[in-house]
């Protein structure tokens, strides 16, 4: 096996984890700590096909996963300030318990 | 070479797993941020020393303490950490949806035609980044520091914004 299918079969298997955690747990941290996951997975593509892409000399690959952890930050505080915020209105965070907005 | 790249990934993914399992809040934020510097580990493996240090700085830093201030802070008592048991048939279809998916990206990674160059790692340098973050990408940089910027006053006043007795009240 060649390095680049390691590095993609690495983020595959880290997307997976992501996911089911994600989907398995009813705890919106924990959700969120999935969602982040599934993200770093997406990045690690970005850097293994920036290494051992065809063109490795330009910065592209670099600049965006830069980009990406930027965006990911944002949403990371805004979504701990929804979980905090959902807290303070129903002194729980399970999902289940969070239908206020259910029609 | 290929053998630090697989005790990085399994590293990695076992930190992953065990704070996905793990019934404990806390434990779980802890062992992800061991994940969290397991892809920083990753990155340096792969000769991005920047975004190592940047994975390093805002993964292992800022978001892991964000995320246990927020567990902290969303406990109703010193014992209550453990999250309410989600079913086991939610968790099996969890499992199998994540397998699933593995499975169709795994297959697909190795019957692909990926055409892995043996190329000598490519070097870029931080003023090369900083060059091409000031030249070409100068637009991105600024709408993403006033993406930034609206995200974390919007984080603010959606944490600091009033109970359910005083709806929208500040402080």
């Amino acid at each position: 096996m060649s390095p680049l299918h390691l590095c993609l079969a690495f983020s595959s298997v880290l997307f997976a984890v992501g996911l089911a955690g994600a989907l398995a747990r009813s705890n919106s941290i924990l959700v969120l700590l999935g969602i982040e996951l599934m993200l770093n997975a997406a990045n690690l593509n970005f850097i293994a096909f920036w290494r051992y892409g065809p063109a490795p000399s330009s910065a592209t690959g670099v600049i965006f996963v830069i980009f990406a952890i930027a965006v990911t930050a944002a949403e990371t505080a805004v979504g701990l300030a929804l979980v905090i915020s959902i807290y303070r209105h129903q002194q729980s965070i399970r999902l289940q318990e969070a239908t206020r907005l259910k029609g | 070479m290929n053998a630090v790249l697989v005790l990085i990934a399994l590293a990695t993914v076992g930190t992953a797993v065990a704070a996905m399992s793990r019934r404990n809040l806390l434990h779980s934020v802890l062992l992800l941020t061991g994940s969290w510097a397991g892809v920083a580990a990753f990155y340096l493996w792969a000769g991005a020393e920047f975004v190592a240090f940047a994975q390093v700085l805002i993964y292992v830093g800022a978001i892991s303490m964000a995320l246990l201030f927020a567990v902290l802070l969303t406990r109703r008592s010193r014992v209550d950490l453990e999250p309410g048991p989600a079913s086991r048939g939610r968790a099996l279809y969890a499992i199998l949806a994540g397998g699933a998916v593995a499975g169709v990206l795994l297959s697909a990674v190795s019957r692909g035609p990926l055409a892995a160059a043996r190329s000598p790692t490519p070097a870029v340098t931080v003023s090369q980044l900083g060059n091409q973050l000031m030249g070409p990408y100068a637009a991105t940089l600024l709408v993403v520091g006033v993406l930034l910027t609206v995200a974390l006053i919007g984080a603010v006043v959606l944490a600091a914004g009033g109970g359910p007795d005083k709806p929208g009240g500040a402080s």
